[in-house]
């Protein structure tokens, strides 16, 4: 716990700025009925009003508060991102030490399914999917899990036979230790660093997975509040910006308030990620 | 030589084994469809007789396997059969949107590429200069920023505020090339910017781990000049991880576009793919999907062919 507190004491500033954003998205995300001013898919005003009190970032075409939409995008977009990625982590980091630690045809069946499933790009293997299953979060979250587990597997598995080759390991095998053993208190401590980073850079490329399809008008489904799909339906808006007065561009701001929004997030988890990456590196040496 | 050629069919047959994989199961998948097709498309009203004259069209009373071979054989000719939304052929709706595909994604490659491997290379040579500095600040950006929150701002700014370029890139067929390079100049500009920080840092770094090589230094205390260095110790072997990273970040382009595509409304393949998931156009999506993932597939089977071929440790006997 010191170790913890003494490097964050000496993170960069880059690290910081990074911790800070990630912990005002949080913030927003869990208080999110307590701080958004209106609720989340209710028409509270005439459509299209500019920035001003009391709406401070205007209404929607329904009339929606758009500000409050925000704050609920960062519950819905980012706790979704999550979770899947989450999934994600849980079967291919299991998938991966498994196929290490047994080897045999357990890792050759494996290696070669995620082989055939890396062929196929992402998106293109994503949007044949959901035309089968049809668009619902649940199939959202378990066809990107899916394919985002291909490359938790990779990673999982190459640094688990790196650990495996250790000395420390065949003498826990000699002593006769079983395999749950050997993953849980051999592998997976000296696994943690590089697979810590990993689940921040897999975060950020679900979270804009998530966020393209819904922009796509195949991800999150309306009235949900979602950044993807605000995009979306603002994304016309940005024809009829006008730099003349303040009201008409902030107007046609509409769009790049969500998308910013996803870049935001994704910049400061990378910069926690890079310290991370960079802390891990510094002990090994 | 022998050693090459062998390296290169035993690729060769790799991936076309992944691409037939891929096909059975792009294939597959839809044949996986709870329920049966024709129900599901007409309508649980529908009579037994428009149910058996939709499958006599479609061919759906064969066996599986018979229909993936001709369905498969069609494929290989350009036919992809029907689409189930509007009853034409496939080939005639994705036919010119294909081309258009590759043209906008050719297009951000030719400008991209030589952007790139220039300046991940001036990088390389100014290790942890402003300008490096500024590149890697660059990549950061490229990873974080949703494809849409480029294309916006682009035309936020060139299209709303400047106007040089227009918003919407609305080509057709019948357009002279020098119309058309202008309307796609900024979806092309968008795809370029996704994909040129990722080049330049992979190039960047596969001109670092050379120059850390023992020969190179070797060749600086010998005192030869720092150019001759470069162009003719360290440039042939960093051929192969250039191209590498060229030819990964096309097949990256490729599918970048679709996004892209939508963003600017431009006739494309993806365009097409996006609508036809939404409407659950089975047949069409099979077209796109096996279109873009055989793209994907080659160009990596084309990297790794060129690589192979410009190592040159390979090309010479021990």
């Amino acid at each position: 716990m010191t170790d913890l507190f003494h490097s964050l004491r000496d993170a960069p500033v880059s690290a910081w700025i990074g911790i800070v954003i990630v912990g005002i998205y949080t913030i927003l995300a869990i208080g999110a009925p307590v701080l958004a001013p209106y609720p989340e898919a209710a028409s509270i005003g005439s459509q299209y009003q500019p920035w001003a009190a009391p709406h401070y970032l205007g209404t929607d075409a329904l009339g929606r508060d758009v500000m409050s939409r925000l704050i609920y995008g960062a519950r819905n977009t980012v706790g979704i991102a999550l979770l899947t990625t989450a999934l994600a982590f849980a079967m291919g980091a299991t998938l991966g030490l498994l196929a290490a630690t047994l080897g045999g045809w357990f890792d050759a069946v494996s290696a070669r399914v995620v082989d055939v499933l890396m062929a196929i790009p992402a998106l293109i293997f994503a949007l044949l999917i959901l035309t089968i299953t049809g668009t619902s979060v649940l199939a959202l979250v378990l066809v990107i899990a899916v394919l985002d587990s291909t490359r938790v597997y990779r990673l999982s598995r190459a640094v688990a036979q790196g650990i495996l080759t250790m000395d420390y390991i065949e003498v826990a095998r000699m002593r006769g230790e079983g395999l749950w053993w050997l993953i849980r208190k051999e592998v997976l401590p000296n696994a943690a660093a590089p697979m810590i980073a990993e689940f921040g850079l897999r975060f950020c490329f679900v979270f804009l997975f998530i966020s393209a399809l819904s922009f796509l008008g195949l991800g999150i489904q309306p009235p949900t509040a979602d950044w993807g799909g605000m995009v979306r339906e603002s994304a016309k808006l940005i024809g009829f910006a006008n730099f003349a007065t303040w009201q008409t561009a902030t107007f046609g701001l509409a769009p790049l308030l969500p998308a910013g929004a996803i870049a935001l997030l994704t910049i400061g988890v990378n910069l926690i990620v890079d310290w991370v990456l960079h802390l891990s590196s510094g002990l090994r040496e | 030589m022998k050693a090459v050629l062998s390296i290169i069919l035993k690729r060769l047959m790799v991936g076309c084994l992944t691409l037939f994989v891929v096909t059975i199961i792009i294939f597959g998948a839809i044949e996986m469809l709870p329920g049966d097709i024709a129900t599901e498309v007409l309508g649980q009203a529908a009579t037994e007789e428009s149910l058996n004259a939709f499958r006599e069209k479609y061919d759906l009373n064969r066996s599986l396997p018979e229909r993936y071979l001709s369905w498969l054989g069609g494929a290989v000719t350009g036919d992809f059969g029907i689409s189930l939304a509007n009853q034409r052929p496939i080939s005639e709706l994705i036919g010119q949107r294909a081309a258009n595909t590759f043209f906008l994604a050719g297009y951000a490659a030719a400008i991209a590429v030589p952007i790139a491997v220039v300046s991940g290379m001036l990088a390389a040579l100014y290790n942890g200069s402003v300008f490096d500095r500024m590149l890697s600040s660059s990549t950061l950006a490229a990873i974080s920023f949703p494809e849409f929150f480029i294309a916006y701002i682009l035309i936020l700014i060139f299209s709303v505020a400047l106007g040089w370029f227009p918003s919407l890139a609305n080509v057709d067929p019948g357009m002279g090339l020098g119309e058309r390079l202008y309307l796609t100049f900024l979806p092309a500009m968008t795809l370029t910017l996704i994909v040129l920080a990722y080049m330049m840092r992979m190039t960047r770094a596969a001109i670092l781990n050379l120059l850390a090589l023992p020969y190179i230094e070797m060749a600086h205390l010998k005192g030869m000049k720092r150019w001759r260095v470069i162009a003719v110790h360290a440039l042939p072997n960093a051929l192969a991880p250039i191209i590498n990273v060229i030819a990964l970040n096309l097949a990256y382009l490729i599918v970048g576009v679709v996004l892209v595509e939508v963003v600017f409304v431009y006739p494309g393949l993806g365009q097409i793919l996006v609508d036809a998931v939404s409407n659950r156009d089975v047949t069409v999506v099979q077209a796109a999907c096996l279109i873009f993932a055989a793209t994907y597939i080659l160009l990596n089977l084309m990297a790794d062919i060129l690589s192979i071929i410009a190592n040159p440790r390979l090309l010479h006997p021990r």
